[in-house]
């Protein structure tokens, strides 16, 4: 039984003391005196020529500060991409400018077109109805395969065509690929898309922007997952601030899962516009504002093409998918349906040759990008489907013909430029079976039948490559960021710590897991232990938190910068107690001398770090701080098996979830209880894109799922309880917690289960249904059945 | 602008609000009561729920003049009176109910509003009445777990963990 507090306890989390009590701090909550307020005129057509956007009526308006356009912004840079894919020709993907207001031509429905900056939210409201925008509307291209036809309209009249990339993975295998499947025993293949999502953070997107005309100084208050990033992004790229004259705080976040990862136009425009009228700037995005201009997510389109020999081996994998990039590239999305998706198809099979290749397009819509999985849950939906599908074909057992393909030697080079180093893929299906209690499904399928319903099983694994990333490794692949993580470990002469890390907190509970890890090496109490994040100003240049990398990169680079200090303070402790170093033995915060009943405690050698009359002046320096910089080795691969149990009404489609099941290896865990939660909500959201969201545009770019009314979020009563199991760990091997990461799991595991459960229903009554498009609508089940 | 004055966790305020001012407004705004908050604007998501004269209200259906003489309670209030999370709030720290905090207010607000109507409700029950409240972080899982165990109720057949 671990210690309260230490590595491995489910120790309650410090931070919802001031969440359950209102006194929590987000970035809506932060007033600054003399604040104008900016509402941004946003485009209501998908796409169109901006003839002029006359503001002389406004700018007499009440209240009215001042209103920008894109005339403002000429000559300033426009919103970079973080990410250079270099397509199968071995040329650079397209990239359109992004301005921060429009210049030109409107692109999508939220293109901001002018801002209004106001004493008021309401008269900057009120003033924009009066702006006269004069727009001559375009067609507009919203299919992706329509797009990329000859003659098609341009998103962007610069570019040659609408085509970002065309992206080959691996190039030189493609030959062998196409021959191996020619030549194959069976193949099984299966076209489907990855529906468009919207992230949806309860907590929408807000910027403040300070500037301090006396210092020069910057200050822009955010919902970001990365301060650090923004503060790079939008000073070198956009603004053309240095680092020391800007900071960036992002205060206690209402929920990420990735679409705060991006530099936003409403960032940049809050940070220069406070700066223009000498006043702090503070845009709150509404939640209609949310769905048309966060960064939205998933939205392929796939063939997929799947090998096998007489013996069910999987012999070739070949895809072709169309990626949605939207209008614009958002920061990261170029890398998201290549590298966090290609190197992915592999899954925890053997596949000896795998082809991927990745149309990415433009089209007249809100620019996709990461959301919690990002290319990882795209892969697993379509391998784990086709899977399926290939079972049912040659009449083998799902679970078979899975286990028969398993990679079972670690570690494992994959055929798409990945090595996995540990894993135990029959392990968590074995536990999958018996948390999920597969003996009894046949009965309760009988008790569905009797009661008029049709019920199913679904399964399927997933891997994930996260702990994000090896800098070396994703500068080859066109990052232009590196993906290392950052702690300064600053313990007080008193021998309390302030932890000061790049990674962020929006909901993971970094607070209280970071403490166990940094608590438990030096053997104090994890109170002691305080973790400093989201502030530029006062933590060490880091990378931010997305990818499931916060504690298997900026727990490492804590684990790295404690024993900096352990061994300093060992240093001391040796000339406190006049022992040979090397005999310093640090437990349970006391140092002791190997062999002698000498001991000195955590806190008189912290003290004499900082009061330094007895100590080693000659050989080491006052004071007990160190900082590392941890840069991964690898990624880390969770897997794990996943099970969804439904029950379908004949009579009306309706898809009950009755029951979800999770078998988990995510290597060493310390906080168990964060980590279950963790897996919770990646699955209700995986059971969301499964079975109740959608994010729909009309032909003409008008989106038809624009707020709550019409986007299916999951409810309480739309989902079952979970059982959830990690205890199954195969630690990883390159970093020194063992650990792997557990944010994005549940989303990327989970759809799979949930349509196969569904197809499986379908097909235990007779219906000869192959696949169904998520999300599984009562309309679309109905109609499968039905057609 | 008309002067407005309601109990706000036991408290008399006062403060102006246009006719257009809505109560979620006017208690962030006005009176600083940050801890409500505002996730959506079609009266969906539930983060804005406070009770007014003891029932469960979202605060952005509501004009601030209208809860004018009203008594209001917000998730400031809840906290026992030496400052320690009352039954719900520490339930939800116990089983963790919340991760980013965001919906977690409005949730506490219903949650009460519920067991005082039906201080032992079953899981569906639970789930049925939280339909006005919106969570992405935590699949609700917890969130139901939190509030039978509030309520006095055994969890530990409540699956996970």
């Amino acid at each position: 039984m671990p210690k309260d507090g230490g590595i491995g306890a489910s120790t309650k989390r410090r931070e919802d003391v001031r969440f359950l009590t209102g006194k929590g701090k987000y970035t809506d909550d932060i007033n600054i005196h003399g604040q104008a307020y900016v509402y941004f005129l946003r485009s209501d057509v998908a796409h169109g020529t901006l003839n002029s956007v006359d503001t002389s009526a406004a700018e007499g308006m009440p209240g009215v500060v001042r209103i920008f356009t894109g005339k403002d912004f000429e000559g300033i840079g426009g919103l970079p991409c973080g990410w250079q894919v270099t397509d199968r020709h071995g040329e650079p993907m397209q990239e359109p400018a992004h301005p921060v207001l429009a210049q030109g031509k409107v692109r999508h429905v939220g293109d901001p077109i002018a801002a209004v900056v106001a004493e008021s939210l309401e008269e900057a409201r009120d003033a924009a109805e009066a702006i006269d925008v004069d727009i001559t509307d375009l067609p507009a291209v919203i299919d992706m395969k329509a797009a990329v036809q000859d003659g098609a309209p341009k998103v962007h009249d610069d570019l040659t065509s609408n085509l970002c990339y065309d992206w080959g993975f691996v190039e030189d295998n493609r030959q062998a690929v196409d021959d191996a499947i020619k030549s194959a025993h069976h193949v099984t293949t299966l076209e489907l898309k990855n529906n468009r999502l919207v992230a949806n953070p309860m907590e929408p997107r807000v910027a403040v922007g300070d500037f301090n005309d006396a210092t020069g100084d910057h200050t822009l208050y955010t919902t970001s997952q990365n301060p650090h990033v923004i503060r790079l992004l939008m000073g070198a790229f956009v603004l053309g601030i240095p680092e020391h004259k800007l900071r960036v705080v992002a205060p206690d976040v209402g929920g990420g899962f990735g679409t705060k990862i991006f530099h936003y136009a409403e960032e940049a425009f809050c940070t220069f516009a406070a700066k223009e009228v000498k006043r702090p700037v503070k845009w709150t995005c509404s939640r209609s504002e949310a769905f048309i201009t966060d960064a939205h997510g998933r939205d392929h389109v796939t063939k997929i093409e799947l090998a096998l020999d007489a013996e069910g081996n999987f012999t070739a994998l070949r895809t072709e998918t169309y990626a949605n990039m939207g209008a614009y590239l958002s920061t990261f999305a170029p890398s998201v349906p290549t590298w966090l998706h290609g190197t992915l198809m592999a899954g925890n099979y053997k596949t000896p040759l795998i082809y991927v290749n990745v149309k990415a397009v433009f089209t007249n819509t809100v620019p996709v990008d990461a959301y919690r999985g990002a290319g990882r849950p795209e892969a697993t939906f379509q391998l784990e489907r086709v899977i399926d599908k290939a079972a049912r074909e040659i009449g083998m057992d799902p679970i078979e013909l899975r286990r028969k393909n398993f990679i079972t030697e670690f570690p494992y080079a994959t055929p798409v430029a990945v090595e996995y180093d540990t894993g135990n893929y029959n392990a968590t299906m074995d536990k999958l079976i018996e948390v999920a209690d597969f003996a009894g499904f046949e009965a309760r399928a009988e008790e569905s039948k009797a009661r008029g319903k049709l019920r199913g099983l679904g399964v399927n694994c997933y891997i994930e490559a996260c702990g994000i990333a090896p800098s070396n490794l994703v500068g080859q692949l066109g990052a232009r960021a590196g993906l290392y993580e950052s702690a300064t470990v600053r313990v007080n002469a008193t021998g309390s710590i302030s932890v000061m890390t790049g990674s962020h907190s929006h909901g993971q509970g970094h607070e209280t897991a970071f403490p166990q890890v940094v608590a438990d090496m030096i053997g104090i109490d994890a109170s002691q232990v305080e973790i400093v994040h989201g502030d530029t100003a006062n933590t060490p240049m880091g990378m931010g938190t997305y990818g499931s990398r916060s504690l298997a990169v900026g727990g490492s680079a804590m684990v790295r910068a404690t024993e900096k200090i352990i061994a300093k303070a060992k240093k001391i402790a040796a000339h406190l107690m006049e022992a040979s170093e090397g005999d310093i033995e640090l437990k349970d915060g006391a140092f002791t001398v190997a062999g002698t009943d000498k001991s000195v405690a955590w806190g008189d050698v912290t003290l004499a770090a900082y009061v330094p009359h007895n100590y080693p002046l000659e050989d080491i320096e006052p004071g007990l701080e160190e900082t590392a910089f941890y840069d991964p080795a690898n990624f880390t691969y969770p897997s794990g098996a996943y099970s969804c149990e439904v029950e379908v009404d004949p009579d009306t489609g309706k898809v009950e979830v009755l029951a979800f099941a999770a078998a988990d290896d995510f290597g060493n865990v310390v906080n168990p209880m964060i980590v279950e939660g963790q897996v919770h909500g990646g699955i209700a959201q995986g059971i969301g894109q499964a079975l109740l969201e959608n994010c729909a545009y009309d032909d003409d770019g008008q989106l038809l799922s624009g707020s709550y009314m019409d986007y299916a979020m999951p409810r309480a009563a739309d989902l079952p309880n979970f059982i959830v199991d990690h205890s199954c760990q195969t630690p990883c091997t390159h970093n020194p917690l063992g650990v792997k990461g557990c944010g994005e799991a549940g989303a990327i595991g989970s759809p799979p289960a949930l349509v196969n459960a569904v197809c499986d229903a379908l097909q235990r009554a007779g219906k000869d249904v192959k696949h169904i498009d998520m999300p599984l609508s009562p309309a679309r089940v109905w109609a499968a059945m039905n057609g | 602008m008309a002067t407005v004055t309601m109990t706000v966790n036991g408290k008399s305020r006062t403060g102006e609000a246009e006719g257009r001012t809505l109560l979620v407004s006017f208690l962030r705004e006005e009176l600083n009561l940050t801890g409500t908050h505002v996730g959506c604007d079609t009266s969906q998501c539930g983060a804005c729920v406070v009770h007014v004269n003891g029932e469960a209200v979202k605060a952005c259906t509501m004009f601030a003049q209208e809860a004018d003489g009203a008594e209001v309670s917000t998730i400031e209030g809840q906290a026992n009176a030496d400052g320690s999370l009352n039954t719900i709030q520490q339930a939800f720290q116990d089983h963790h109910g919340l991760q980013c905090g965001f919906c977690t207010p409005g949730m506490v607000m219903s949650a009460a509003a519920l067991l005082k109507d039906n201080p032992k409700p079953s899981e569906q029950e639970i789930r049925n009445y939280l339909q006005g409240n919106i969570c992405r972080c935590t699949g609700y899982h917890n969130i139901v777990k939190a509030i039978m165990a509030a309520s006095g109720q055994d969890v530990s057949a409540v699956a996970a963990e």
